[in-house]
């Protein structure tokens, strides 16, 4: 595992790779970045808390059309995993209208975004039809 | 006497492409031209508030350099595509205060050309070792990878989303809303595009970000847009043609996007516009079912549609029936976005606050010629920028 790196921060490698949030301690609200403190509470106490690796889709769109160095077409959506909102690829799935549906259920899944010069893997996280 | 503020003068450029003119030959055309509009000159201004998002900062300074250094306060404002909205109620929040009887308002932008907004990409490839970066730790450009957070991608989700909400599932509807908007260009002079598209044609343009094709997007273009505002009492002693041109500003709202779930993974347009909305109609004391026509932050098709519902045009969850049953056409009971909207009368990002502005007065003053929405009184202009901010100003015409 040692010549591996999450592409986020968030992202825990592993057997069963998942998402970790920081999540407030007062109000529950979670947070995939660096916190301050909590947009909802201003709260400033977190706690690590592992995010469902399954969900539905909420909304998706294919984009087709983006600034240069980003790989397009591909498939953004935003999934609700049983409760946390989480934004991500939806991968492993032909690039069109007719392959996603609103509400399909997805669950997380992993692939390799190339090494650096040290051999080390970047690592991303997508979901795929469950 | 009350401390109602009202718009004496307003002016918007014609949008579109001014490769030999620079953001102060526009920003300087709008502000004279609203000066001479309200019959007043700079020498009356008792403050400035300017935007331009791309510029470097201190386009205040740099307008008053070019048409009139009177020392007075001038505010630099940037807020999104909120700024315009912004400038003109620091104008507003400037005459309410008493500090001045009149302020002046300018945004201006030069976006012909500037292809994709936000979202830009570093680079995506792997150097020496990786190195997380930034809040989220990444080690390459997130863009494309978890997601989008492009402009065009981000507003096709908040369609989407709504659609899934209440259960609908023909994604025609924000194509059909296009059409109208730009059918509605052709009336107006101004817009940076005045041809109509039928509904094949804007589905099988090129597509941006499903289901947004190029036509359901704002159109990048240039233009400024200026206004002057002034107090009641400062009114009341001008002309009598003045007062009655003047045009009240019923109310002048802005919000932010309070938290809720998912907000920083999708941005929550709703929740802010609703809030400022809510306010407005309060202060105004005039309900959805007053207003004679709306001027909303048609970014995208896709955002238009969950504007009808932000805003109480319809019923929560009914926007797509209310399209379909013709309400927001030119000739129903709320035409919405007769100027051609962000997508045909073009978005130059700071002047879109005022020239949504500009375009209401015209109506409740009588002066939109061919476009015009008969017996107007009433309008509503909303703007929206992420991050995000939304701004809302409810107008009456003077009734004198």
């Amino acid at each position: 595992m040692s010549n591996q790196i999450p592409f986020v921060d968030y992202l825990v490698l592993g057997d069963h790779p998942h998402l970790v949030a920081n999540e407030c301690t007062a109000c529950g609200a979670r947070f995939f970045d660096r916190r301050n403190a909590c947009a909802g509470c201003s709260g400033t106490e977190f706690r690590k808390a592992d995010v469902a690796t399954d969900g539905e889709i909420m909304s998706f769109t294919i984009v087709t059309f983006a600034a240069p160095g980003v790989p397009v077409p591909f498939v953004s959506a935003i999934v609700n995993c049983q409760g946390t909102s989480v934004r991500g690829n939806i991968i492993n799935v032909e690039p069109s209208p007719e392959s996603v549906t609103m509400g399909q259920k997805v669950t997380l899944a992993t692939y390799p975004l190339g090494a650096d010069e040290n051999g080390v893997e970047a690592i991303g996280f997508g979901f795929q039809p469950a | 006497m009350s401390d109602d503020v009202w718009i004496l003068g307003i002016y918007m450029t014609k949008f579109g492409k001014y490769p030999d003119r620079d953001t102060v030959d526009l920003a300087a055309e709008a502000v004279l031209a609203a000066l001479k509009d309200g019959g007043v000159s700079m020498k009356d201004m008792g403050v400035l508030a300017a935007g331009c998002l791309m510029d470097a900062p201190g386009i205040a300074q740099r307008i008053q350099k070019q048409i009139g250094q009177t020392g007075i306060p001038a505010y630099n404002v940037s807020n999104a595509c909120a700024t315009g909205a912004t400038a003109l109620k620091t104008a507003i929040m400037t005459v309410k205060s008493g500090e001045a009887d009149f302020g002046l308002a300018v945004g201006v932008e030069k976006l012909a050309g500037a292809g994709l907004l936000g979202g830009a990409g570093k680079s995506g490839k792997a150097g020496a070792s990786w190195e997380p970066q930034g809040r989220f730790g990444e080690v390459m450009e997130t863009e494309g990878r978890i997601g989008t957070s492009g402009m065009p991608g981000t507003f096709a989700q908040i369609g989407m989303e709504y659609l899934h909400t209440y259960g609908a599932t023909d994604f025609d509807v924000f194509a059909k809303i296009s059409e109208k908007n730009h059918f509605h260009s052709t009336l107006n002079p101004l817009a940076a595009y005045t041809k109509a598209m039928s509904l094949d044609q804007i589905k099988n343009d090129i597509m941006i970000a499903y289901p947004n094709t190029r036509p359901m997007c704002s159109a990048n273009c240039d233009g400024a847009a200026a206004a002057v505002v002034v107090s009641d009492a400062k009114l009341k002693t001008l002309s009598l043609e003045q007062q009655r041109r003047a045009i009240k500003v019923s109310a002048s709202v802005l919000t932010t996007d309070p938290y809720e779930e998912a907000c920083q993974v999708l941005p929550n347009v709703n929740t802010l516009t609703r809030n400022a909305a809510k306010i407005a109609y309060e202060r105004a004391g005039i309900g959805p079912e007053d207003l004679d026509l709306v001027e909303l932050h048609d970014c995208f098709a896709t955002a238009e549609l969950v504007h009808y519902d932000n805003l109480m045009l319809c019923e929560e969850g009914g926007a797509v029936d209310f399209f379909e049953s013709g309400a927001t056409w030119r000739t129903g009971k709320t035409p919405v976005n007769v100027s051609g909207g962000l997508q045909s009368k073009g978005h130059p990002i700071a002047a879109t606050g005022i020239a949504n502005i500009w375009e209401i007065c015209h109506h409740l003053r009588g002066e939109a010629g061919p476009r015009q929405i008969e017996g107007a009184k009433v309008g509503l202009a909303h703007v929206i920028g992420l991050g995000s901010a939304c701004g809302i100003h409810v107008l009456e015409r003077s009734g004198l």
